[in-house]
């Protein structure tokens, strides 16, 4: 029996296709599963507030949702499209799913964490609903980044012409950039929705902090995002650049390998940054004062934190330009 | 496509560069949060101390941060030297 390039392509597009809906419901699933416990947890100690909850809950889940609605967009897109017989087509369409893939779990996971703090805060302090609502959909917007990143590697990965490029490296090159960004956006995802979290939290048992209490989320999670930026960056240089053909294994497995080292190398720093800006989110909702010290050593903590990401970079950057 | 030995060690040290700074930078990369987490809740509790929790916070990163960069060498050994 033999298997005509054609085929190989529809094989790769449905696996693809299946990877990508398939990580990509892992994270949304249990964002929202949580979310709806903490509203279940919140109903039941104010049942009087059981409306406002219950939207709150349903405008969070919204928002995690979209993540794996990205994934099942592109998994449309592979199922149904009809691509050329060639063989880069082959890691192209496992690329896309599989970044999608990936991509959607730490956002899907991280969003529903503030909207569950949001419903728990809104049955404490009904008086802050709006302010909670607010705060709840800005810091879950922050965490879905990482799923856009992928969404739009995703993209370019799917409608960038290959086909005037050499086979040999370039494959490799479109598996690594969809390793970059899918791999990279997990823990700035987590990290992310753990500092919205806390944030909401805080508001609900302060009022008074909302304040300084957004401001200091949104720095946290911006820091928290950058390790999801070295990926897309990564990423698109992969995409971007153009490779010499050869014939030999090595330059395919380096490109390869900047893609796995830039993601997997992404995903610690996102997650420990992320417990480091929602502690200091938790100090400055208990003592106000404190904020430009407990500020101060969150960025320090956090660029130290960061430094094994830049690690992954720098290898990642050798292994595309250097060697 | 003609694959020889040595093609297939190169290929293999740049994979196993790429996985070994990619795993190891997990470990670090949680735990230096962990530590930092940690310094923020003391200082929100006593910001009065916030030089010494600062100085012990960097110190305990310091030492977390060793694994990391045994992957770093091991990731530049396996490009440039083996």
């Amino acid at each position: 029996m033999t298997i005509d390039v054609q085929t190989w392509v529809k094989v790769a597009a449905f696996t693809g296709g299946g990877l990508a809906m398939g990580l990509g419901a892992i994270g949304a699933a249990v964002g929202e599963g949580h979310t709806a416990a903490q509203a279940n947890i919140a109903i039941s100690r104010t049942p009087d507030m059981s409306g406002d909850i219950f939207k709150s809950m349903l405008v969070g889940q919204a928002v995690a949702e979209s993540a794996s609605i990205f994934a099942l967009v592109i998994a449309m897109i592979l199922l149904f499209t009809d691509y050329a017989s060639s063989y880069i087509e082959i890691s192209v369409v496992l690329s896309a799913g599989i970044c999608m893939g990936l991509g959607a779990i730490g956002s899907g996971i991280g969003s529903g964490y503030p909207a569950g703090a949001a419903c728990v805060g809104i049955a404490r302090q009904p008086a802050m609903s709006g302010r909670l609502m607010t705060n709840m959909l800005i810091g879950s917007a922050v965490c879905q980044t990482p799923a856009i990143f992928s969404l739009v590697t995703s993209f370019i990965i799917l409608f960038t012409d290959f086909s005037g490029r050499p086979i040999n490296p370039t494959w490799a090159a479109i598996v690594g950039a969809g390793l970059a960004s899918g791999f990279g956006g997990i823990g700035s995802g987590l990290g992310g929705g753990l500092v919205a979290e806390t944030s909401c939290d805080g508001i609900a048992r302060q009022p008074e902090t909302v304040t300084p209490v957004t401001n200091v989320m949104l720095l946290g999670q911006a820091v928290t995002q950058t390790t999801a930026i070295y990926g897309l960056l990564v990423s698109f240089i992969l995409m971007f650049k153009t490779f010499e053909a050869t014939s030999a294994l090595a330059p395919a497995a380096a490109l390869l390998s900047a893609g796995i080292c830039m993601g997997i190398g992404a995903i610690g720093p996102g997650i420990g940054e992320g417990f480091t800006a929602r502690s200091a989110v938790d100090g400055i909702a208990r003592n106000m004062n404190a904020t430009a010290e407990l500020t101060r050593i969150m960025l320090v903590g956090q660029a130290v934190a960061e430094s094994t990401g830049i690690y992954s970079l720098v290898i990642a950057l050798i292994l595309i330009f250097v060697v | 496509m003609a694959i020889e030995g040595a093609d297939i060690v190169r290929a293999a040290a740049f994979l196993g560069a790429g996985i070994s700074m990619g795993l190891g930078a997990i470990g670090p990369g949680v735990g230096e949060g962990m530590v930092a987490a940690k310094a923020c809740e003391a200082i929100g509790k006593n910001p009065k101390e916030a030089g010494l929790l600062t100085r012990t916070m960097l110190v305990g990163q310091a030492v977390t941060e060793s694994t990391g960069i045994y992957s770093l060498v091991i990731a530049l050994l396996l490009l440039f030297v083996v």
